[in-house]
Formats: C-alpha cells, structure tokens, sequence
C-alpha cells in the first residue's frame, strides 16, 4: 500500500501569539520528490520538525496512512509516538550522525526501534538488518568506510551515511531537512539525486526542504513554496515562474 | 578644520588610577595576616626550634626498618584493594546517578534531587566520611570502602553529569527521530559522546581513591593508615619511613598503570 500524508490546519507557535506556521493543508501521495522552499524563518524546519514530533504542532492533524496502518502524528504518545518515528526516515542539514561511531554503528541505529536496550548495548542486530546495512552501503559508495568512526569522513560521505541511516528504518516517508546546505554544489547535486532515487525505490515519498531554487527544480517532483508561516505555491516545478519566486522570497534583485 | 581639533587636554599624569578602596583592604588583609602570625604563637624561635626537632625526627628514621614487612604487606595490599573496590562499584553506581543529574535529558525535579545527592557525597572530606562509616559499620576495610564510594559518586557523578550537559544535542535527536527508546537513545546517542571523558574521570579517581585509602586507616577504616599511625604513636619512625617510602611507591606505580589505562581507551 502507497504511503499517504494528509496534513491539515497545522499550525505551530513557539511563543504564544507569534505563530510560525499558520494553518498548513499538504496532501502527498505515493512515491515522487517534494521540495518545500522558502525563505529562512518561514517554518519549513519546523513543518518537518513536527511531522516526527522533534517539535510539538500546536494545532492540526498529521495523518499518515501507509500499510502499518493510519496514524494522526500529531496525536501520539509514548510507544505509540515511537513506532510512529519508526516509520519516517530524516536526513539532517549537518548530517548529525553521531561522530564517535563506526559507519557501520552509525546505520544500525536506524533500527533502534525495533531492537531491546539489552541487544542494543550488546551491539546484538538482526542478521538480515547487518546484511541490508552493507547492502546499503554499497548503494551510497562507502562499501570500504564501514569500521571507520564518522568523524573520519567528509561532509557529502556523512551525508550519504545520514541518508542509508534514514533508510536502514525501511522507511515509509522520508524527510530531509536542508541536506545540502552544508555541500559544494557537486556533491549537492549528487545528494540531491540519490534521494530521488531512493524514494523511487522504496517507493515512498520523500519531502526536501531546500534553499537552492535551481536544485529543487532539477531533481523535484512537486514545488511548495512556503512565505511567512503560510503555503502560497504547490505546483509542478516547470510552472514556478520568476514572479511566484518574488512572492515567495520578496524583492526581485536576486533574481537574473 | 577647528572643529575637528578640540582644544587639547593636558595628557593625565598617570595611566591608572589607584582605588582607594582596594588600598584599604590591602592593608586590612596584610594585618591581618600579622596578628594570626602573633596569635598563634609562631616566632623564629619556635621554627628554628621546629627545625632541629626536624633533624632529629629525620635522623631516627634512618636505617629504615625492615623487619616487619607482613604487617606492611597486609596494610598496603588492604589499602589497593579497598581502592580498586571502591572506585569500581563507585564509578558503577556514578553511571546512574550523573545521567540523572544531567539538566539536558531529565526533568527538573530529578536533577534538583540527584544533584543534591552529589552535592552532599561531595561535601565531606574521605576522612570525615571514614569516622561516620566506622561508627556506622564498625572498624576495619569495610567503613573505608563505603567512605572512597561516597567520595568517587561526589567526584566522578558531578563530571559526567557536567559532560552530559556538554554533549551534542543534534546526535541525540537523530537517535530519537528513529523511534529509538529511551535507553536506546542514552546507549547510541549520548554514551559514544562521553564515554572516553568518563574513563578519563574513572581512572583519575582511581588514583585518588588510592591515596585516600592509605589514610582513612587512620581513623581505623581499614588499610595501611592504622599501621602508619601505630608507628607514629611507638615512636618507630624507622617503621613510618619504610610504610611512607612504600606508600609514594604504590601511588607513583598506580600513576603508570592508569596511563597506560588511558591509552588503551586512545584518550
């Protein structure tokens, strides 16, 4: 079954009276690339943020159907929120794996859901989750860099390790929060497309906040573009015209 | 332009200016310090007095002696057992007590309470701790043992909960968002950034908890300390200088040993 996220009236405040969101309604379907751009301080980090509960929506519905059943995120507690977690997947803009793990260590923890504290100190993992990590890493190319420690590699290698972590969850959304930011353009590019490339895959969604206009209309299925909490453009990306991007970001001299 | 130039100023006299408030006190604190000299009645008299004294103290420790090498024996391996005891179930027991203390993963109410429990492990000296345990248990290793574990949770359970409250947050919310429990979290997100200063703190305690456990005898908790003061109270100090000449080995030989602790875990 295809995963499906409908979110609706989400709005989130960190001071009441300030909203940062105000009222977002998204429905994505299926397997394709969403890029949600938009100005620094509009809330997309904080739009991600909520749907993994790292940030608390303060009103709204979040609800994900996929075939381990439908769940409102914005709703769960306890167990409940952390089986949610297990199905979500995100990549982070300074990667944040954790530097004083292997490689190898750094993947396994995307199955810290499903494994008992007493395993999990024991280093104990399924062996078909052991054999999927090296799969994956051989996808991503850092096949030799298994038993090095994190803080040993580059940035766009962290990155792709961030990424094979989020899958190694078998994810059913995956979510990535301003993965480039932090890359040259090449490798960003390349980030970019083994994103895309992994959700058609697995065939889920996958959602990218991103600051790069040009990049997000390269790799990106659909457009969201987000200005001061709200959602003003949700298209496909060939209709993203010079006068919407001057809605979305404001003033025109950016622009060539 | 004369706008520009003010009328100039006489350059001042001096850079800074004193403050007659830090004379004052100063002053207070230099005569102060005079009177304590005359109140306790130290004169060169009594140190040059104090010194052949010295000579003499010194003097009869020598040849040291050598007879009584079981009751040094039995004293000294008393004292390394108490300390590698004590700093093991110590360093055991901080584990638990600093993550709970952490102000970045607990809620208030726990870190006010576990952070007290600290404060108060900490407050009292080994030795304080040493004659309240000998009164509670009664002489002998076990008292010195329960004192160095209350001084390894006031010592090493306040640096690793410090350490703790240093750790990257970022790691730890990647742990989280991938469902991870709680403790799941604490053993990949939060242990890997601490461990190495943990193992740092342990074995720095270990050399303390030495040193510690050679005194805590005295007040009768065990150890070498209660065969160094019999020797001091019969006026053996050829005794004392071979108990004394050991203990700086012991503590010198610890020193190696837990550097080479430290490399083993690449800190």
């Amino acid at each position: 079954m295809e995963t499906s996220l409908h979110i609706k009236g989400l709005t989130k405040s960190y001071q009441t009276g300030k909203p940062v969101l105000k009222g977002i309604d998204l429905h994505i379907q299926g397997s394709g690339m969403t890029a949600i751009i938009g100005p620094s301080g509009t809330g997309k980090s904080t739009l991600l943020r909520c749907l993994n509960r790292l940030v608390e929506p303060t009103t709204g519905s979040l609800v994900l159907s996929s075939s381990e059943g439908q769940v409102d995120l914005a709703l769960v507690k306890g167990r409940q929120l952390r089986m949610a977690r297990r199905q979500i997947g995100m990549v982070f803009q300074e990667y944040n794996l954790v530097e004083r793990l292997t490689v190898m260590e750094n993947l396994l923890t995307g199955r810290l859901g499903y494994v008992s504290s007493w395993n999990a100190w024991r280093r104990k993992f399924e062996p078909t989750d052991i054999a999927y990590a090296f799969e994956l890493l051989a996808e991503v190319g850092l096949s030799e860099f298994a038993n090095q420690r994190a803080d040993a590699l580059s940035g766009g290698q962290r990155q792709r390790v961030g990424i094979a972590r989020a899958l190694m969850q078998r994810p059913r959304l995956l979510l990535a929060d301003e993965p480039t930011s932090s890359l040259d353009p090449k490798t960003s590019a390349e980030i970019m497309q083994l994103l895309k490339d992994q959700g058609e895959r697995h065939r889920i969604p996958v959602i990218v906040n991103i600051h790069d206009v040009d990049l997000a209309k390269r790799f990106a299925d659909r457009i969201v573009g987000m200005t001061g909490g709200h959602v003003v453009y949700d298209n496909q990306p060939e209709n993203l015209e010079s006068s919407m991007l001057q809605k979305i970001y404001g003033g025109q001299s950016w622009l060539h | 332009m004369a706008a520009l130039n003010p009328p100039q100023l006489p350059p001042p006299s001096q850079a800074f200016t004193a403050s007659g408030w830090q004379r004052m006190l100063l002053l207070a604190a230099g005569l102060y310090v005079l009177y304590a000299f005359s109140n306790m009645g130290i004169s060169w008299e009594r140190f040059t007095q104090g010194l052949s004294h010295g000579a003499n103290f010194i003097a009869r420790m020598f040849p040291p002696d050598l007879s009584k090498l079981d009751i040094l024996a039995k004293g000294l391996l008393e004292s390394m057992q108490m300390a590698v005891l004590a700093s093991a179930l110590g360093v055991l027991i901080s584990l638990p007590i600093g993550l709970c203390a952490a102000r970045n993963l607990m809620p208030v109410p726990a870190t006010m309470f576990f952070r007290g429990l600290i404060a108060v492990c900490r407050s009292l000296h080994p030795v304080i701790m040493a004659i309240l345990f000998v009164k509670a248990v009664g002489f002998g290793a076990l008292a010195g043992i329960l004192a160095l574990i209350v001084a390894t949770i006031g010592f090493v359970g306040k640096l690793f909960a410090d350490a703790i409250e240093e750790i990257s947050i970022k790691q730890v919310e990647a742990v989280r968002a991938t469902g991870a429990s709680f403790m799941n979290v604490i053993l990949f997100g939060v242990l890997p950034q601490v461990l190495s200063r943990f193992v740092g703190f342990a074995t720095y305690q270990l050399d303390s908890n030495l040193r510690n456990s050679t005194m805590v005898g005295i007040v009768g908790a065990g150890g070498i300390g209660g065969a160094l003061f019999a020797a001091f109270q019969r006026f053996e100090f050829d005794f004392v200088f071979t108990i004394l000449a050991s203990i700086v080995s012991i503590i010198v030989l610890g020193e190696l040993l837990t550097n080479l602790l430290k490399k083993g875990f690449r800190l």
